[in-house]
């Protein structure tokens, strides 16, 4: 039997099992739509504190991280992300997650080599085309500012 | 000597797997060939400190229990091929080595039992080596860190990604006249066959093409 490239991927493609989609996409939706409300309840109870609105925004976030890091710790939070996908992923709790899984995972290398080698083996990506972007829009507003005054 | 047929190669002796064994973990165990291992873990750890470790102590554990089925000594294997997922062997080398038995470290992915018998019953060809044991091992939780992500890590599994299994076999090879026992006759190397399949979360379609030509 002699099989082109285009002819097997067709094939493939045609007998692989797509993912569910639609129920998918509602799980992420729910899920994620959850932490967004947890999220803004923090926002609303530490906004009666005497923190103004930068202080309350951080101490959010803190919170989201720690809770993420001590599902993922408890082995709880790859469980969730397993029907949560984007919901999870794209919260901070997905960038939380990425950190501290290979952190477990690598534990057994050693604390330097192991742990803080690979902890952002999966953020790392994130990180750098995050500061990337950064740089490229401030450099954007900084010309636009200068020609426009 | 072995004679060559387009690309088989027929053995002359009479290489005969004498014994062998499957050491499993938990999930393996339940599945629909349950009744078919030797030993089957609950604990995926086998109570030891890292993944790595569980796997090779599951090579050791199978390679011994082969070694008990065939009645064999240690001082009677002149050779044991094995071979698994992870850098430089380690699933084999370190489970090995206290078995005073030269090992020969083989990489061929999924046909790595394949692989190993074919190397063992080659070396029982030659004349220079008795016995030798086959083997492979592989462990889910390492093969994920290896080649996925880790385990904990909240990443959604498509329904083609592949479960690597947890568990290690191992065969005894030998020349040997008991007709009950299963004979290895001939052996062919497939060659390597890329139809493009990039996605590694489908092996399956990556590796079901085998492109063997068998001459009569």
């Amino acid at each position: 039997m002699s099989v082109s490239k285009e002819e097997y991927s067709n094939m493939a493609k045609r007998f692989s099992p797509s993912s569910p989609i639609i129920s998918d996409c509602l799980k992420a939706f729910c899920i994620g739509g959850l932490i967004c409300v947890l999220a803004e309840l923090l926002t609303f109870f530490f906004s009666k504190t005497n923190m103004n609105e930068d202080e309350v925004k951080a101490l959010v976030l803190v919170v989201i991280i720690a809770l993420t890091a001590l599902l993922t710790g408890l082995g709880i939070f790859d469980s969730l992300a397993k029907h949560a996908g984007a919901g999870t992923a794209v919260p901070i709790t997905g960038f939380a997650n990425s950190i501290v899984s290979p952190a477990m995972e690598f534990h057994t290398e050693g604390f330097v080599l192991g742990t803080a080698a690979n902890m952002f083996k999966l953020a790392g990506p994130v990180i750098v085309f995050g500061c990337g972007s950064a740089v490229l829009y401030g450099l954007i507003l900084w010309i636009f500012n200068t020609f426009r005054g | 000597m072995a004679t060559r047929n387009g690309g088989t190669v027929i053995l002359e002796k009479s290489v005969r797997i004498i014994s062998n064994a499957a050491a499993v973990g938990k999930k393996e165990g339940e599945g629909p060939l349950k009744s078919e291992f030797d030993l089957v873990f609950q604990d995926d750890k086998l109570g030891q400190i890292s993944w790595e470790k569980a796997e090779s102590e599951l090579l050791s554990m199978a390679v011994k229990k082969a070694l008990a089925n065939g009645n064999t000594e240690n001082s009677e294997v002149d050779a044991v091929f094995s071979g698994d997922l992870l850098d430089q062997c380690i699933g084999s080398s370190f489970s090995l080595r206290g078995f005073s038995i030269p090992v020969c470290g083989l990489y061929g992915a999924c046909s790595t039992m394949a692989l190993s018998l074919c190397a063992a019953s080659l070396a029982i060809e030659t004349g220079g080596f008795r016995q030798c044991i086959a083997a492979t091992c592989s462990h889910f939780c390492s093969a994920e860190r290896q080649f996925r992500f880790p385990l904990e890590y909240g990443g959604q599994r498509t329904p083609t990604s592949q479960w690597t299994v947890t568990g290690a076999g191992a065969a005894l090879l030998g020349e040997s006249r008991n007709k009950n026992l299963p004979r290895i006759e001939k052996l062919h190397l497939g060659t390597i066959c890329d139809l493009g399949i990039t996605d590694a979360n489908n092996m399956g379609a990556a590796m079901a093409p085998v492109d063997v030509k068998i001459e009569p």
